[in-house]
Order: structure tokens, then C-alpha cells, then sequence
């Protein structure tokens, strides 16, 4: 006779138990609590926002509406649309003096985001670990762990102008070690790391046999000398996945389009996953970055000149109103000290979003060594800069 | 270019202070470059970009082609600065084409534009022929787009 379900015990439903660990227990960002709390706030100013000020140039989004209207909405091949491969392959070898093929070296990805996270899932064996600078952005750490690896943080200091130490990476080193993951110009600190420093780091890398992941998505918002890649430095190129993307520099934050550059082994392996799991890049983002690349130069110098100009005026505002900054060489953040004003990082911030409405990111977010500081940026416009100062320095005269 | 120029191109009210910031530079060194500038000639004057069109009151523009016939020694230049005096007239310009002078000029009516250009610019000596187009709407001012829709949002806080 057949059971009447109720009469058997069912266990009641638990939706913990149908989570995967990993994700289950992954704290919820540290930006999430500010964004928030700002959301709420009428007539913030915003020194919080990760992302250029500028909408993207008309010539790209004009193209982009014009490869809608010519009907090109179907999928592209996984690794991208040959000539966008070809694009950037040549804007390389004229940046970086280096050859990829755009055959085998080159994978188009839904944003750099996504290349992170392919980077890590391609590389990484459980219980792997690999190596994170911090402060770092955000989702680093969370996408080492989602790929299975252990994540070894190594803390850069604001005595080294937030530049990564070869010995602290020396001391983090273990027999279980396969990644080290770079990340400049840094987001959140501004910092960037010089051609003899990245090359003090190489020894470190060698000797340990080292894959170098090395996020250079503000590699064009470089505002002293220009920017070197780890992949630059001799016999390194085969040791490093470069990912790259035009976010920042071309103002298409919303498109997300980003690649992955490197030996192909490394590259192919990326592609499996990307195969099975985004398919292909958008498609109208792709057919934009080929015209934001071959057409974008003059626009893309015109928002750095800007941004540089905003620089200047930001960093020796908030020396001159005292909140320490040491020069930030990269991307659009000011990484200003408040430890001479005795509060922690997020005290300060959320006082000062309260009392002045002045938005700014702790620098705890990002790591514990960013504790202290404040990450804010200058991707807004130069009056909203100049009547954030204002309100900054009303703030600290009331503490 | 310039860079203090350059600057004060987009917004001729950045005081010598700002610009200063901006550009690294001692303020004083800026205030000098500036006066410079002005006393060459190079700044030829602070105007302010006005959308007329947001006001009730506002004024009636119309761009005039003028074909001229070419003076002795004078070229067009002579007749191209006497029409530059009349206060109505907003900019004179040499263009290449099928006309030659190309002027705006600026109104309270298009009847006032249309009395102005038949007693004050036809009859000029030289002018052989006018051409008026009354300007209908303006997209677009000194690299300044007037009907610009209120700028998207980005989100108020992202890593």
C-alpha cells in the first residue's frame, strides 16, 4: 500500500544546509555597510565611488549603437572577436614592448572581474595558496577562496608608500605557494610599484617558482614616468597572466570588457572555464572596445590630464587641511592618514558622513593593514572636490 | 596648449588659487601668467555662456551670409570690420564657400533682425548680396550642449 507522506517524519526545510560552505561563510563585503548608510544620506558627497566620473566618449557608444542597428548580437567566439584579440595585441606590443599572439595568449573576458576569478579557478588546487598585498580590492580574496586556495595576505605599509616588500613576500612563502597576485596602480592606496622595484620582487618569484597574477586594470592612470608590467621584466613574460581591461581608462565600467594576456597553456586553461561558464564576452561591449582602442587615444589622455589635474589639487588639499597623504602615483584614489586624529578608520568615516556628509571608504575595508587610513576618490568633479575639502576641514576643527 | 588656457576654456570662473592647485604651481606665478595673457591679448575677455532659451524674454539670433565683392588693398577686411561695429552683430567670420562673410546677429525680434539687415548691412558698399536664416533652436553652444539630460547616476558607493 502506498505511504501517505505524512506519516513519514520530514525533516523541515534548511536552506544553510543546501549553501556551499565556502559561500555560506564568506562575510558580506565591507562596502555593503557604507553603501547603505550613504544611499540614505541626502546631499552626500561621494568620495566613495570606484569608477571614472565621465560618461564614455560619444564616437564609442555611437559605434556600439550602429553594430546594434547592423544586427551584431550573436554570440562571439569564446576567446573573443578576432580582431578586438588582434587590437589589443597591438596596443600591447606598442605599451609594453611585448608579443602575444592573438590566437593562443589572449582571452576576452566579461570584465576584469571575471578574469580574476578565472585566473585563480584555472591555477589553483585545494589547499593551494596564494599570495594577496593588502589593502586590496575587495574581491580578491573571495575569488582565491571560491577557486578552492588559501589566501596569504602580505601587508604593504604606508613608510613604503604602500609598495610590496620582496622580503615580506619571502616570509610568506610556503611549500604550498603557486600564486602571487599584483595589483598596481594599486586600488585602494594610488600606489604603483617602479621598474626596480618589481624587479627586486622577480628574485622572490624565481626562486619560489611563482605564477604572477597581476591586475593592471589602472596600468594607463599612471601619472609619474609610465607604467611597467611585472610580464616586462626580462624572462618573466611566460611567469605572468596580465590582466587588463578599458573600466578606467576608457570609462566603460558598465560594458564590462576585460582580457587576459599569457602563455597560452595558462590562457587555454582560463578559456575551459570561461567556455563553460560566460561563453563569450558581450558582444556589443567587444565591438565598442575595438573602436574605444583604435579611436579612444585622445579622449582616454584628455580624462587622465584631468584626473591628474584633480590630483594635485585633492592630495595637497588634504595635506594643507591635515590629513596626511603620501603622493599617489596611480589609478584616481587619495589614501589619506587619519591616525593623528585618534579615531579608527571607520569611526572617522561614518562621523564624518554623518556630521559633514562627506562619503569616503575606511581603508579597513580593504584589508587590515588600510586600518588608519581612508581611501577617496578623486574620479568626481573638481567643485564636489573642492566642497569636500571644505567640509573635511569643518569636520577636524570639531574633533 | 597652455595649460592655465586650456583650463580657463572650460571654466573662465577657476580663480588663480585653484588653477594653482591644480597644476602644482606657486598661485603668484599663476596670477602673473594670467595677467600676461590678458595684457597680450591672448584672454581676450570673461563671457558667460547663456542658455536664452530658458527665459521668457529672450532674443531671436539669425546668421547672415553675405557674398562681398573684394576691395583694392583692403581685401574684405575693411568691410568685414565695419559691419563688426554694429552692436546687433555678435561674431563676423571669413569663410570659404559660396558665400563669404558669415555674421550672427542678435535681436529682439525677427522683425528687428530683418530691418537691421535691410537698412544697415544690405546697402553697405561692397555687399553684394544677403542670405538670412533664422537660428530655430540651439543644440549646441561653445562645446556646451544646451539640451543635456540631467548627467546618469553612478552607484554612491563601489569598491
Amino acid at each position: 500500500m502506498k505511504q501517505s507522506l505524512k506519516s513519514v517524519s520530514v525533516p523541515a526545510w534548511n536552506a544553510d544546509r543546501h549553501l556551499n560552505n565556502i559561500v555560506r561563510d564568506m562575510p558580506p563585503s565591507g562596502i555593503r555597510k557604507f553603501f547603505d548608510l550613504v544611499s540614505e544620506m541626502k546631499g552626500a558627497i561621494s568620495l566613495g565611488v570606484g569608477e571614472p566620473d565621465f560618461v564614455t566618449p560619444w564616437h564609442v557608444r555611437e559605434a556600439c549603437i550602429y553594430s546594434l542597428e547592423s544586427g551584431i548580437t550573436h554570440y562571439t567566439s569564446n576567446k573573443g572577436m578576432p580582431e578586438l584579440r588582434e587590437v589589443i595585441c597591438e596596443s600591447v606590443r606598442s605599451d609594453l614592448g611585448l608579443d602575444y599572439d592573438p590566437a593562443e595568449q589572449i582571452l576576452i573576458t566579461t570584465g576584469v572581474s571575471e578574469a580574476v576569478d578565472l585566473a585563480f579557478r584555472a591555477t589553483l588546487n585545494p589547499g593551494d595558496e596564494a599570495i594577496l598585498p593588502e589593502p586590496c580590492y575587495v574581491a580578491y580574496a573571495p575569488d582565491i577562496l571560491l577557486a578552492g586556495g588559501v589566501v596569504k595576505t602580505v601587508p604593504t605599509h604606508l613608510e613604503d608608500e604602500f609598495r610590496l616588500q620582496p622580503e615580506d613576500v619571502a616570509a610568506a612563502v610556503t611549500d604550498k605557494t603557486r600564486a602571487l597576485l599584483l595589483s598596481y596602480p594599486n586600488n585602494p592606496t594610488g600606489a604603483i610599484m617602479t621598474r626596480s622595484d618589481l624587479e627586486d620582487l622577480a628574485d622572490v618569484v624565481v626562486e619560489n617558482d611563482l605564477l604572477v597574477i597581476s591586475d593592471e586594470v589602472y596600468s594607463k592612470l599612471t601619472y609619474s614616468g609610465s607604467h611597467v608590467s611585472f610580464a616586462q621584466l626580462e624572462g618573466m613574460q611566460e611567469r605572468t597572466v596580465i590582466l587588463n581591461g578599458l573600466s578606467k581608462s576608457h570609462a566603460m565600467t558598465g560594458w564590462r570588457v576585460g582580457y587576459a594576456l599569457g602563455d597560452p597553456a595558462m590562457v587555454g586553461a582560463m578559456t575551459k572555464v570561461h567556455q563553460y561558464t560566460m561563453l563569450s564576452a558581450p558582444t556589443m561591449a567587444q565591438v565598442a572596445a575595438i573602436e574605444a582602442l583604435q579611436k579612444g587615444e585622445e579622449e582616454m589622455l584628455h580624462m587622465k590630464h584631468e584626473y591628474d589635474l584633480r590630483r594635485r589639487m585633492f592630495v595637497s588639499g588634504l595635506n594643507r587641511i591635515g590629513l596626511d597623504c603620501f603622493e599617489p602615483r596611480g589609478a584616481f584614489y587619495a589614501f589619506p592618514s587619519v591616525k593623528a586624529w585618534g579615531l579608527s578608520s571607520e569611526e572617522f568615516a561614518e562621523r564624518l558622513l554623518k556630521e559633514q556628509k562627506v562619503a569616503v571608504v575606511p581603508g579597513s575595508v580593504f584589508g587590515p593593514s588600510g586600518e588608519g587610513l581612508l581611501r577617496c576618490s578623486y574620479a568626481t568633479s573638481r567643485e564636489e572636490l573642492i566642497e569636500a575639502l571644505d567640509r573635511i576641514e569643518i569636520f577636524l576643527s570639531g574633533l | 596648449m597652455n595649460e592655465i588656457l586650456e583650463i580657463l576654456s572650460e571654466n573662465a570662473k577657476t580663480t588663480p588659487s585653484e588653477i594653482a592647485a591644480l597644476l602644482g604651481k606657486p598661485e603668484a606665478d599663476v596670477a602673473r601668467e594670467i595677467k600676461e595673457l590678458e595684457d597680450a591679448g591672448v584672454i581676450r575677455k570673461y563671457i558667460t555662456l547663456i542658455n536664452w532659451e530658458k527665459l521668457d524674454q529672450s532674443f531671436v539670433f539669425a546668421v547672415l551670409e553675405l557674398k562681398v565683392a573684394l576691395q583694392r588693398k583692403t581685401g574684405y577686411d575693411a568691410v568685414a570690420e565695419r559691419i563688426a561695429n554694429f552692436s546687433e552683430v555678435e561674431s563676423v567670420r571669413l569663410i570659404s564657400g559660396d558665400h563669404d562673410l558669415s555674421v550672427t546677429v542678435r535681436g529682439k525680434s525677427m522683425k528687428d533682425i530683418a530691418y537691421f539687415v535691410a537698412e544697415r548691412i544690405a546697402p553697405l558698399e561692397g555687399v553684394q548680396s544677403t542670405c538670412t536664416h533664422f537660428i530655430l533652436k540651439s543644440y549646441k553652444e561653445h562645446g556646451v550642449i544646451l539640451t543635456e539630460k540631467p548627467k546618469p547616476q553612478r552607484l554612491v558607493i563601489s569598491p
